[in-house]
């Protein structure tokens, strides 16, 4: 199988949240950095914020690593949110339908202001 | 505390080298001509779903079959297999992409014959690059989510690959598929790495490994069952006698 040619960087950014960036290449070489990084991110954590603003490409198998992180995280009673799309990859959540199952957002403020919103 | 990094406005990228590879999002499937004699039924008009959406478990198979002694690379594999797409598969299930071909966006219908009869429907092209697509299932299929037909290179040989991620679609389809129906996808999948094994002169052993990514069964889905497209294909093949009569006494 191809190399992953991705980096995911875990970062805690609030009382129980946590955000994985995510750079490079998301295929299905991605799936062990990927999971690894949601581990760490999902530890003491109930919202995790995937950001998508380093993301150079994305195939189909990519996507389907999509599904099985929001599955883990259903299982587990955490949140996954997603921030930094471009349009293109926005394009692409709606084809699939997974916007339907993760909430979009611009930016980091307006997605940790969700939660602030929810938690009010 | 809460901390955010700076926003560098610059830093999104204009365009994907991914861009062509995937379909627009569509609202609702729309099937302009059906190709050949292919049963255009239960696809027009209908929403696609994903490995989210159904009520059954999740299961994730992946069938495998290893090219060896053939110098190939995973892009001609996956080329004759766009090409020759419908001629791979077993005769009770037939394909019929459309005039454009396996092409981003387009629509394949199928129509396949199963022990509780016919069922009709189809499939979205959702992407498709040289090495891999994928076709993503809509409403009233019995599965609800996509496949992925792909090749790569593997310890000098290259692989060919069928990998499922999805659900049954409601709750008909689930008890089929834990009694018979299962068993017979499998057969099929394995049937179509055999048929593009065969075309390079290779008699080849599928390997198959599957995991269920989720056992839960999801009752808010449940009303999927009015879509149910081998309900409708059943429907529509035993009035079409009817039908017919009605049509030429109109005529």
């Amino acid at each position: 199988m191809t190399e992953a040619k991705v980096m995911m960087t875990v970062r805690k950014i609030g009382e129980r949240i946590s955000a994985i960036d995510i750079a490079g290449e998301v295929t299905g070489a991605a799936e062990t950095p990927l999971i690894e990084a949601y581990t760490e991110a999902g530890t003491d954590a109930n919202t995790v914020v995937l950001n998508f603003r380093g993301l150079e490409y994305m195939n189909s198998s990519g996507i389907g690593l999509l599904v099985m992180l929001l599955i883990r995280a259903q299982r587990q009673g955490q949140k996954l949110l997603a921030v930094g799309l471009s349009e293109h990859y926005q394009e692409i959540f709606q084809l699939t339908r997974l916007n339907e199952a993760i909430a979009l957002f611009e930016d980091e403020r307006a997605a940790l202001a969700s939660i602030n919103v929810a938690h009010s | 505390m809460m901390t955010i990094p700076p926003e560098n406005a610059s830093s999104k990228p204009t365009s994907s080298r991914d861009a062509g590879n995937w379909a627009k999002p569509v609202d609702r499937l729309k099937v302009s001509a059906a190709p050949g004699s292919a049963l255009n039924l239960n696809v027009d008009g209908r929403q696609t779903v994903n490995p989210l959406k159904g009520f059954g478990q999740l299961w994730q198979k992946t069938y495998q079959v290893r090219l060896s002694n053939v110098t190939v690379s995973p892009a001609d594999v996956v080329a004759i297999w766009k090409e020759r797409f419908s001629e791979f598969q077993p005769p009770e299930n037939r394909f019929y992409p459309s005039v454009a071909g396996v092409k981003p966006g387009e629509v394949v219908l199928i129509n396949a014959m199963t022990p509780g009869g016919p069922v009709s429907t189809g499939v979205l092209v959702m992407y498709s690059d040289e090495e891999s697509f994928t076709l993503m299932t809509p409403q009233g299929h019995p599965e609800s989510g996509w496949v992925t037909f792909s090749a790569f290179e593997s310890d000098d040989c290259t692989v060919a690959q069928i990998q499922s991620l999805a659900r049954a679609n409601d709750p008909i389809y689930e008890i089929a598929f834990r009694l018979l129906g299962s068993k017979l996808q499998e057969n099929i999948w394995r049937h179509v790495l055999t048929a593009l094994a065969q075309h390079y002169g290779i008699s080849a052993t599928v390997d198959l490994s599957k995991t269920c990514l989720d056992p839960r069964l999801q009752w808010s889905e449940f009303m999927n069952v009015r879509h149910n497209a081998q309900m409708y294909t059943l429907l529509y093949t035993l009035t079409l006698p009817f039908r017919k009569l009605v049509g030429s006494r109109t005529n």
